[in-house]
Parts: structure tokens; sequence; C-alpha cells
């Protein structure tokens, strides 16, 4: 049974990027804003956050860094969105490819270079008991910045007024408008937020998952992100469950393959693929959960009276 | 105009005499691009007093609203209130002023509860459980049955207005504005609300009441405003006035009862309805119990009711956006049972179908008139040709409903969205009628339409009538089902009563029917009935 363990820790790595850059695009999409770009912010934060580390050789800082980077390019996108109303979907692409293109751009410097990974968190004993002890008490902080956002995210969402706002003006910013709530301020805080935690996800894969930088190294997990808000209904209690799920296919799938299962790899690397569509396409049959859940004025375009 | 009312209102005198005015409107002017939406307007309302503002749609009434309530801000003039200028910069601004406004088309929330819908209104953040409270104290006082916990998509129009006044009299308003407040409720519900309004008054609140149901002005108003393009064209004392002639004031030219013209001798039934039980696949719709009726050509039939008991599922169960397998001639158009066929096969057999909602449901609000226009007539019209949009037909087929129907559009290209309801009503209704139908079936034919559109819908209805249709009428607003209708049946919890000749039908008969049901068993309201499935 000695593999339990390190299967779960290496689930755990899986998930958390998914999970924190899920959590942003949640929140970014219940206030209407449909981001495309989060594999785009991943990348830039990913970058952002390994050269920092190098540079100042402080993970910390390189961490706020590429929160701060997800941000910046959060909000040019909420700039062409929502002040000079683009089309969201079409700006949304435009900023994968963007950051695609200039994380490699970058990150052609910092090919090679090593680092410390993130220091894990270590409480003497309890740390060390067997099987609980390094899966519950011996992550790094982001894993457990992770878990504390999308909880956090919830009680947001549904206990505090903030929340109710936040919704309000995904689900009819015309009306919202009526009442006199600042959709487009509200938009702005909600597509900048989901830019830090993209930034943020992504300095977790150059800093913890593979502590090194590789052109693309997101490897697709910004639209298994986006998929995750849709399979999870926009709320955040499924998308926790849907991140780890998600996080336990990616492994097997590596488990499969050094295993010997004669499956071809290609048709296993297809997997977590493979899943999400089959989850979107159960979710998509229940039309009340979506009705309930999905932000009616997700992706469009909000132009105030005169 | 106050030395009419003699001394039994010598309260509202005084009122009106000493102080000053809760809100002065002082020279107001709004300019859109392309338009003058407000010119000039100035007029006063008086603490306790209930001012009517009349205008038909694209009057200004709306914009002007707009502007005391601080969703947009006027170009030049000033709003007193209380004697102070005051800028009102936000709705918060306003409902902070004590400002409240039950808006026409609603600023709901669909997918959130009746209770949330009423804190986002709300300034003052308050505990759920206390808000809950409060709700349910409004509710009993001025007798609003509202579910705080349901979710408004599953709410009709009229349960959905409620959530609206309910939401400003918690905020023990010192303006209360209305829009269209009336349109979707029984005259027992019109009472009620008249009688919470005087109260309301009486307490010393303002109330600005725009509507276009000029006898129910009469009852209620003691002063009002009539706009028209943009400015004020007459002050009265709806009380010394008749509906008719304030109608007048308001489109500026001699108003025309409908005429009822020839009507050919009733024909065979081209509607029937047999037995039709339909149990509903919304969680809180209601179920249709065994619903019988027969309409026959050249005749009008109305179907009265409030709104949420039924008839949302008998106009899709008659459209066929709901079909009914196992049992076909629960439905029969023309002799033809129709139950298990889509719209499109209806359509094909002459049938045309207008729904309640113009934008969404009705029209395509980002496509153009002529686009709308094809939708649902290039079988008929022959649009369509080898799978290709004949251009040329279906612009025309758009212009000769423009024409016909005086829609005020900037031409067939303008986007269905951009026009006003009341407009884009006009062309929906057109775009059906000219197709010639042998049945037709419209859900809420004015509602929210100004009394000018109105009439000409209401004419054109009767028109078809005498080419031979059968007419089919939904509707909430019983002056409409007295203008037009030849026989009323009406529906609750899913329920319709048998059909009586308009001549043998009281008002205060077919309100109890109406509400009769709706009142058993104390807050069981019909559309609660259906209850969670």
């Amino acid at each position: 049974m000695d593999w339990i363990v390190p299967l779960i820790l290496t689930v755990i790595t899986a998930s958390t990027p998914l999970l924190l850059s899920a959590t942003g695009e949640l929140i970014t999409e219940k206030s209407g804003v449909l981001n495309l770009g989060v594999e785009g912010m991943m990348l830039i934060g990913a970058i952002t956050g390994f050269a920092v580390t190098v540079s100042t050789g402080s993970a910390i800082i390189g961490i706020i860094a590429a929160a701060i980077a997800g941000m910046a390019i959060a909000l040019i996108f909420a700039f062409l969105t929502l002040t000079l109303m683009a089309n969201q979907v079409a700006t949304g692409l435009a900023l994968t490819i963007f950051g695609v293109g200039f994380s490699a751009l970058v990150g052609s410097g910092f090919v090679g270079f090593a680092i410390e990974p993130l220091p894990s968190l270590h409480i003497p004993f309890i740390s060390d008991i067997p099987v609980i002890g390094p899966i519950l008490f011996g992550q790094d902080f982001l894993v457990y910045l992770s878990i504390f956002m999308v909880i956090a995210s919830g009680w947001f969402l549904t206990k505090t007024r903030a929340g109710l706002i936040l919704k309000a003006v995904g689900d009819s910013h015309e009306s919202a408008h009526a009442i006199g709530y600042n959709v487009i301020g509200i938009r702005y805080m909600a597509t900048l937020f989901g830019g830090a935690m993209s930034g943020l996800a992504g300095a977790y894969l150059s800093l913890v998952y593979t502590p090194m930088w590789a052109e693309n190294m997101t490897a697709g997990r910004g639209w298994i992100a986006l998929a995750l808000v849709v399979f999870a209904t926009w709320r955040p209690g499924r998308l926790l469950a849907g991140a780890y799920m998600f996080g336990c296919i990616s492994v097997l799938q590596l488990h499969a393959q050094s295993a010997g299962i004669n499956v071809p790899s290609q048709f296993m690397s297809m997997l977590p693929y493979l899943a999400t569509v089959i989850v979107l396409v159960i979710i998509s049959s229940d039309q009340t959960k979506i009705r309930l859940n999905a932000p009616a004025c997700i992706g469009k375009a909000f132009r105030p009276a005169q | 105009m106050t030395a009419m009312t003699g001394n039994t209102t010598g309260a509202i005198e005084q009122r009106t005499g000493s102080g000053p005015a809760q809100l002065e409107i002082c020279g107001v002017t709004k300019a859109f691009p392309g338009c003058l939406a407000n010119d000039n307007i100035s007029f006063r309302i008086e603490p306790g007093e209930i001012h009517a503002l009349l205008g038909e749609n694209g009057a200004g009434k709306s914009t002007l609203v707009k502007m005391i309530y601080g969703v947009m801000q006027a170009d030049s003039g000033d709003l007193l209130w209380e004697g102070n200028p005051v800028t009102i910069a936000s709705p918060h601004d306003a409902r902070e002023m004590g400002i409240g406004l039950v808006f026409q088309h609603f600023s709901l929330f669909e997918t959130m509860t009746v209770l949330e819908n009423i804190a986002l209104a709300m300034n003052d953040v308050r505990d759920m459980a206390v808000l809950r409270q409060q709700v349910a104290e409004v509710e009993k006082t001025y007798g609003l049955p509202l579910d705080a916990d349901r979710h408004v998509y599953t709410l009709s129009v009229g349960e959905r207005q409620r959530i609206e006044i309910v939401r400003c009299l918690l905020q023990n308003p010192k303006l209360l504005i209305l829009d269209e407040p009336t349109s979707v409720l029984t005259p027992q519900e019109v009472d009620k609300l008249f009688e919470t309004l005087r109260r309301l008054a009486n307490e010393g609140c303002a109330i600005l009441y725009i509507s276009h149901k000029l006898h129910e002005v009469k009852a209620l108003c003691e002063h009002a405003t009539v706009l028209r393009g943009g400015k004020v064209v007459a002050t009265c004392d709806p009380r010394a006035e008749t509906a008719k002639s304030m109608a007048e004031m308001m489109i500026g030219q001699k108003l025309v009862a409908p005429d009822r013209g020839v009507r050919p001798a009733p024909g065979d039934a081209r509607l029937a309805v047999k037995n039709l039980s339909l149990v509903s696949d919304q969680q809180f719709g209601t179920d249709l119990k065994d619903i019988s009726f027969s309409v026959r050509g050249g005749q009008i039939l109305g179907v009265a009711g409030v709104a949420g008991n039924g008839q949302n599922e008998l106009f899709q169960a008659l459209a066929g956006e709901t079909e009914i397998h196992g049992t076909p001639d629960c439905i029969i158009l023309d002799k033809q049972p129709v139950a298990d066929f889509g719209p499109r096969r209806r359509r094909r057999l002459g049938a045309a179908f207008v729904p309640e909602e113009r934008n969404g449901h009705g029209a395509v609000p980002d496509m153009s008139l002529a686009e709308n226009g094809f939708l649902t007539a290039f079988r008929r019209m022959a649009l369509s040709a080898r799978g290709l949009i004949r251009e040329v037909p279906t612009r025309i087929f758009a212009d000769s409903i423009i024409k016909t129907f005086d829609v005020r559009t900037t031409g067939n290209s303008a986007e269905a969205g951009s026009l006003s309801g009341g407009n884009l009503q006009k062309f929906i209704v057109g775009r059906e009628i000219m197709q010639d139908p042998g049945v037709l079936v419209i859900s809420q034919p004015t509602w929210g339409v100004d009394a000018g559109a109105a009439s000409a819908i209401h004419q054109a209805l009767l028109d078809l009538a005498a080419k031979g249709t059968a007419v089919l009428v939904i509707s909430q607003d019983l002056d409409e089902i007295y203008a037009i209708c030849d026989q009323v049946v009406v529906m609750a919890a899913g329920k319709m009563s048998a059909a009586r000749n308009m001549a043998d039908a009281s008002i205060d008969e077919i309100g109890l029917l109406m509400g009769g049901l709706h009142d058993l068993g104390g807050e069981t309201a019909p559309e609660l009935n259906g209850g969670p499935k």
C-alpha cells in the first residue's frame, strides 16, 4: 500500500491549479463576464512567477508577482470588453493566444533554470502521522489557499450581500443597473479576481508542479478549468469535487501508463478531455440546474443608457 | 380645479396650499441623439397627492421617471425635493431620499428568490430573517401574497409585479412612482391596490401614477399631467374629465371606438378543445384540468383570468409548444386533430399565434423586423424559395406590416429590440394577421401598450373576425375582453368556466370567477396550488 500516499499527493498537486483558476473563473462568470483567456492568464502567471522567483530568490515574491501579472492581463481583457465593449469570446481567445506567445517570448531566457520548489508545511509530529499527516498537514500553502478560496467563494456568493449583488449583475445587468448598481465596476472587480486566481494557478505549475519553465506548460489546463465551471453548474461545492475528479483522472492516466496497462497512451491522455465532454453533456441535460445557476447575462456586453 | 373638489377634500387643499411640493419638476429637458425625449417639462406633486402622468408610448414618460429615479440625468432643468434643489445621481440616492419606483418592465432577477430580489433593492442592509418578517407584514397589511422562497422565473407577471410593489412599500417611501401597475391585476386586486395607494396618500405619501387605463386614473387621481411628444400638452383633474377626453388629450386627435363591423353568421367551430388535461413541466407551473371550449369562425372568445392560472400552459398547448401525445383529438383545428403537432405543422393548417412575451418569445430582439417577419410567415407568404430567403418579398412583407399597422420605426432593417413595446406588439400582431390565419390565438394583446396602439390592435382583431377567422384572446385586461369579445371563459387554478355571452356576463361575476378560487383557503393562491413537483 506504499503507493497510496504518493498517489494522493500527486492528485492534490494535479488538482490545485485547476481549482485555483476555476474558482477565479467562476466568480468572473457569475458577474456575467465570460473570459476565455484563462489559459493565457495562467501562462503569464507561470512565467512571471518563475522569472521573479529566479531573479529574487523568493518564491513568495514570485507568487505575488504572478497574481499581479494575472490581474494586469485580466485588466486588459476587462478594458477591451467592458469599457470598449469588444466581443468577449473573441477577446478571450485572443488573450489566450497572446498569453501563449508572450510567455514563450519572455520565458525563452529562463528555459533550463532550476529553482527550489515551494516549501511544504511541516508541523512536527502531526505532519509525521502516517497517511493523514503528509496529506492533510504536509502541503504547500497554495494548496490550502485553493481550498480556502473555493469555500470562501461559496460563502461569498450565498451568504453575503456583495455576493448577491455580484450574482444580480450576472443575472440581469439591465435590472441591476435600474436598481442602481454599478454593473461595469462590479464586472471589473470580478474579472480582476479571475485574473489573479489564474495567475496563482500558473505560478503553482511553474513553482510547485514542475519547478521549471517550459513553453506552453499549462497544456490545456486553462480550458479544463473553464469546462469545470460549467461542470459545477457555477457552484463552488461542485467545483471542488470536480477539480479533484479531473485531477484524479489525469494522474490515473499517468499511473496506468507507467503500470503498463495495455491501452494506447494517446487514449489515456485523451481521458480528461473525454471526461469533460461526457460530463458536460450529462450536466446540460438538466435544464433546471443550468437555468437556476447559470448567469443569464454571461458574455453579453452591457451598454448603460445615457 | 381645486374648487371643484368642494369641501370634502379640504385636507388636500390645505396640503396643496401650504408648504413646498414633495417634488417639483422645473423645465426638465433631456435629448437623445435624434430625439428630444423631454422638452421643458414642469409640474409639481404635493405630499399626499395622487398625480397621474399620461401619455402614449414614446411621449417621454419613462425618460422622465428615469431622471426622477436617478437612472439618468437631465440635460437642463431642476428637480426640487421638498422645496430644495436636488441632484439625484443614482437610484440609491433616490431611495435614500424616499422615492420608490415600481418598474413597468420589472427590474427583477430571474434565478433569484423573491426575498433575494427584495433585499437587492433595499438600501439599508438588514438581516434576512428580519427582512422576511417585514415582507410578511407588508404582504398581510396590504394583501399582497408572496412566497418569499420561490424563484422569480417560476412566477407569473402578476406575481412579479407584487414583488416590485412590496419592495417599494418596505422602504416607507415619500414619493411612490408606479408605471402601469394594474395591467396584470383582477378588478378586485385593483380595488385592493387603490385602497393601498389611497391609504399611503392619506399617510402623506405622494404618488405618481402612470397608466393608460384612463377610467382607473379617473377613479384614483386628483391631478393629471399629459405628455405628448416630450412636452406637457395639458393638465387636468381626471375626476372632471371622461376617459375619452383624456385619451384624446394623449393622442392629440379624436379617438375612434372600435368598430365591430358586420360579422358573418358564426360558422363551424374552427378551434375546438375537448377535455384537455396537461401536467405542467415547469416546477411551479399550473396543471390544466379538463379544459373544453370551442371558437367558431367569425367569433372572438376571451379567456379571462389572473396571471399564473394556467394561461401560459394553455397557450403553449394551443400553439404546439407543448405537444400532447396519445390524445391527438383533444385539440382540433378545422376538423383536424392536432394535439400532437408542433407549431409549424399547426401554422401550416392556418393557425397563427401571438405569445405574451414580445421580446424573446414573439420576436428575436437582435434581428431586424424583416427577419422577424420572415420567421413565422415564410411559408404562408412564400418568402422562401429552395431554402433561400427571398430578400425582396421579405422586405416588402415587413414594409406592408409597418404601413398597415402604423408601426413607428426607422424601417424594416431596424432591430426588433429597438422598438417600443407598443410598436413591437403592433408589428407582431400585424405579422400574424397579415398572413390571414383561419385561427388566431393571441395572449395579452395590449399588455403595456398605449391607448392609440391598443385601439389599433383591437380594431385589427375585430376586422379579422369579420373575415371569418376564429380568434382566441387570452387577456387579464377585462376592459379589453369587454371591448372586443363575443364570449368569455374564465380560467382559475388550471380549470376553465363555461363560456358566457358577453352581454350576460357582469364584471363582478367575472371578477369573482377570476378571484373566487383564488381566495379559497386563505393563503393558497391558485398559482401555488400546482406546488413543487
